[in-house]
């Protein structure tokens, strides 16, 4: 059975590399600062003793006064997963680094929360629009999302 | 005199008999080999993500077949094991031996249908795609046995199954049984050693184990690449602990790799069926019958494994009835990832059946 | 020139216009050899959409499933109802499309197998003129198939129609080459390169005698006519329908209708050529001609619903590396042993044919080769750069 770590075991080796990387460690997952998120994925992958080097899944949700973009990573080696969290505060510009460049398979996943969300992941080589058409509007999973009025919604032209 | 010599873009799809669904791939071509692969999705976008968020848990399973529509029993699998781990709710014994089957049962279904058409792409004019489709019918016709529909199940439910396989069921799943591994071995005799087959597919596609992982890639195209993770064994769910198969490995994770784990899978699904049908007991299918399902705040992600890779829903409570946020790990999506490390450098044709291989479905890639 | 008048719907048609109706001798000599060009053009054209229909209920048998079966007893009507669907479409033209190209392509596609005819024989003694090069004759009309390709790939105005085109003449271009030197081994057997005396020259069918060659002329037929397993033309999962993508109505029904005839000329080739024309026991020639034509139909229908498709630069690497040395060494077999024994009695070609036979059955494991040697390795492209 997959060892589900728990955000308290791993808050200590985090806390040792990254001294204020750590914003809340509880049962569930880890919570690390965002700018910081990028170099703590980057250590749990690299490190023989953690080796998280399969990222099963990156997504975002929209917790109104903030964004929580979460990452569920897996260990195949050791068959354990770990949850991390980072949260982004405000609705404007929420940003924070690619973890493309540990993980490839990033790479999609990231696009979509850019489209569906709006959340910027800098130093993305190719944040497009993926499942909504270039120059929509807008980001529908939001939960103010409101589709704007007819006209506008269809492209025009073919 | 010069010759000036200019790439051409060539756009493959959306509308092509051969992308599996609406997928477009923009390739910049010298002739004939391929220079750059840009794919474009997003056609078949129905936003269930955020259609989730206005139903209630259970009438989200409707919205869970039709991601992955050629493998619906195992999308639902993957949402009601999430939702149980939300609230806690342990199914009932019948229902978990019911839903094994019905998964195992969908995932020959989903490689029948990736192996036709994969040796539909590669040119065999539909012959084995027929075969597999006979095969395929007999299939559906036990879905339908079982719960009325053929391809949009929606037979799970939280805390079990939603209704009991009737008494023809099991005679008929018991011919199935039977014929099947004679049907695979023919199906296998006509393709595995194939000469033009082998030609055109081994060797072309390679991905290594250690890109793969790197690449979140996971299910057959994993494997077929070496590694060895299946979920069924790592993190077993249901009743996957109680019966023994093997996990199929691959070596260089080229077409023919690919292809070949399906086959394999199909018959360690065949003996993972035998032994639920042999262990399986009479008793109620579904633990809870309440009215709506309502859990506590919280969060969840189970993965399952679907046919095409590692299935995932996270689901984000707030202690209403309906979801307050559904995110869909797609396998098929997440796939995609290595499509230009896969072809880059090869022909054109080698596009087709590389993409192919990867198996890979839009309703999911999309949702 | 003794047939023409010796044919009977000729001398019919000529008899009829000259004596009943007193017409002078070149109206009548021009509706008696178009009554003969009518029939030949029909009942070949006729048995090439018997053939469409043919095809696709065998290789729906081999699907298991039926074919074509509720347009009369059989389906047998399908091909009329095909054709009177197309008839019914509308005609178009691609915007920036090159007219008179588009437009003539499948013109040139249908007429030189129509041209070709000539000097096939369907029976003893039935043939519209018998040349005596007619072999030559023949080759040259089925280059001209090429040419209608790169026409229609080219005036459709769309890249993936040009991709097919481009794959399509590389393909036609390099096995032509085996296919003659194979037709010239033929020719050398038989000491004549006209159809008829070929036929003549057969005391046992060139099959048994040359089986080389009539394998290569099989995989090289099967490549010069877009059948699969060489069908990357009209590689429907790859290019949607190839060259003629752009085609719709009857234009597309005349594409169609050259490919499937085409096969059926192939075949009429292979059984003058291989297959001893319109000898055989008890049964009529012309019926023994249908037989022995609808059983390499039957063969090629088989082949297509079973193999998968090659790639295009295996199918190259297969003509020029394969089948180019083989029709040498073939060449280089029968024109030796025609040397030897220049004017054959049956013992003599028994052991020819033994003699083909054991070095046909070493080049075919030669040819099983072909995978291995054309490595399945990207290569790794960067652009090509401007060339002085």
């Amino acid at each position: 059975m997959t060892t589900a770590v728990t955000g308290n075991e791993l808050a200590d080796t985090v806390q040792r590399r990254f001294p204020e990387a750590v914003e809340e460690a509880s049962e569930g997952a880890l919570r690390v600062a965002p700018d910081a998120i990028a170099d703590v994925c980057r250590f749990l992958r690299e490190d023989a003793l953690q080796d998280f080097d399969l990222l099963s899944s990156l997504t975002a949700v929209d917790y109104v006064e903030y964004f929580e973009i979460v990452y569920h990573l897996t260990s195949i080696a050791r068959n354990a997963s770990v949850v991390l969290k980072a949260r982004v505060y405000g609705r404007e510009a929420p940003a924070l680094p690619s973890v493309v460049g540990v993980w490839q398979g990033a790479d999609l996943q990231e696009r979509e929360a850019f489209d569906l969300m709006g959340v910027t992941f800098t130093g993305h080589p190719n944040l497009k629009r993926m499942l909504t058409w270039e120059g929509f509007q807008g980001y529908p999973l939001r939960r103010d999302y409101l589709e704007p009025p007819l006209p506008y919604t269809w492209p025009q032209g073919g | 005199m010069t010759t000036h010599s200019e790439p051409t873009i060539v756009n493959i799809g959306p509308h092509h008999p051969s992308t599996h669904g609406v997928f477009r791939m923009r390739l910049t071509m010298d002739g004939e080999n391929i220079l750059d692969v840009e794919p474009v999705i997003g056609y078949l976008h129905r936003g269930s993500e955020k259609l989730a968020e206005e139903r209630n848990y259970t009438q989200v399973i409707t919205l869970t077949d039709r991601m992955d529509y050629v493998a619906s029993m195992t999308n639902n699998q993957a949402y009601v094991l999430s939702c149980e781990a939300l609230a806690g709710v342990t199914p009932t014994e019948r229902g978990m031996y019911l839903r094994v089957i019905g998964a195992e049962l969908q995932r020959i279904v989903s490689h029948l249908v990736a192996t036709g058409f994969f040796l539909q792409d590669l040119g065999a004019f539909a012959t084995p795609l027929m075969y597999s489709m006979r095969e395929r019918e007999r299939i559906l016709d036990l879905f339908e046995m079982l719960c009325g529909a053929r391809i949009t199940v929606s037979y799970m439910r939280i805390g079990g199954v939603f209704q009991d396989a009737p008494a023809e069921f099991w005679p008929a799943l018991r011919r199935i049984l039977d014929d099947f591994p004679a049907y695979i071995d023919e199906l296998e005799g006509l393709i595995t050693d194939n000469e033009i087959v082998t030609y055109r597919t081994k060797g072309v596609g390679a991905i290594s184990g250690a890109d793969a992982i790197n690449g979140s890639l996971t299910g057959p195209v994993l494997r077929a690449s070496g590694v060895s993770w299946d979920v069924r064994v790592a993190a077993p769910y249901d009743v996957y602990d109680r019966v023994t198969f093997d996990v199929p490995v691959g070596d260089t994770g080229d077409n023919y790799d690919r292809y070949l784990m399906r086959i394999r899978e199909i018959r360690e699904s065949l003996k993972i069926v035998e032994q639920c049908v042999a262990q399986i007991q009479p008793g109620p299918v579904r633990a809870t019958n309440a009215m709506l399902f309502r859990p506590p705040p919280g969060e969840s992600y189970v993965p399952i494994e679907a046919p095409k890779g590692e299935l995932g829903f996270y689901l984000v409570s707030d202690g209403t009835i309906a979801p307050y946020r559904m995110h869909v790990r797609a396998p098929s999506l997440i796939n995609l990832t290595l499509m230009k490390q896969m072809l880059v450098g090869w022909k054109l044709a080698d596009a087709i059946v590389s993409f192919g291989s990867l198996d890979v479905n839009m309703g999911e890639v999309d949702r | 020139m003794a047939p023409l008048e010796d044919n009977r719907i000729f001398s019919g048609v000529y008899g009829f216009f000259q004596g009943t109706l007193s017409a002078p001798e070149w109206l009548a000599y021009f509706f008696g050899g178009f009554a003969v060009i009518m029939t030949v053009v029909n009942g070949f054209l006729l048995i090439g959409t018997i053939f469409t229909w043919m095809e696709r209920r065998v290789v729906g048998r081999f699907q298991s499933r039926l074919g074509p079966n509720r347009l009369g007893p059989f389906g047998i009507l399908q091909a009329i109802a095909d054709a009177i669907k197309l008839l019914f479409k509308e005609d178009i033209v691609p915007r920036r499309a090159d007219r008179l190209l588009f437009n003539a392509a499948p013109i040139v596609m249908l007429a030189p197998s129509l041209m070709a005819l000539a000097v096939v024989p369907f029976g003893a003694g039935s043939y519209v003129a018998d040349l005596n090069i007619g072999v030559l004759y023949v080759v040259a009309m089925s280059g001209v198939a090429s040419l209608a390709v790169l026409m229609a790939g080219y005036a459709s105005n769309n890249k993936l129609a040009l991709f097919g085109a481009m794959r399509a003449v590389a393909m036609l271009l390099s096995y032509e080459i085996p296919l003659v030197m194979t037709l010239l081994g033929i020719t050398v057997l038989a000491g004549s390169m006209s159809l008829v005396g070929i036929v003549g020259a057969q005391g046992i069918p060139f099959l048994l005698v040359a089986p080389l060659g009539a394998l290569i002329f099989l995989i090289a037929m099967s490549a010069e006519l877009n059948r699969p397993p060489f069908d990357v033309t009209e590689a429907e999962s790859e290019l949607v329908a190839g060259y003629i993508t752009e085609y719709s109505g009857m234009k597309f029904g005349i594409f169609y209708l050259a490919e499937f005839s085409n096969v059926v000329l192939a075949g009429a080739l292979f059984a003058v050529l291989f297959l001893d024309g319109w000898n055989g026991y008890f049964l009529p020639s012309h019926l023994w001609f249908l037989l022995k034509v609808f059983g390499f139909l039957f063969v090629a229908s088989w082949v297509r619903a079973t193999l998968p498709r090659m790639r295009i630069d295996q199918i190259l690497a297969l003509a020029w590396k394969y089948l180019f040395p083989l029709s040498l060494v073939n060449l280089l077999l029968l024109a030796a042993e025609t040397i030897a024994w220049p004017d054959p009695s049956t013992a003599e070609l028994w052991l020819m044919a033994a003699i083909n036979w054991v070095v046909a059955l070493a080049a075919v494991p030669l040819l099983a080769m072909v995978g291995a040697r054309t490595p399945a390795r990207p290569r790794r492209v960067g652009f090509p750069q401007e060339v002085r």
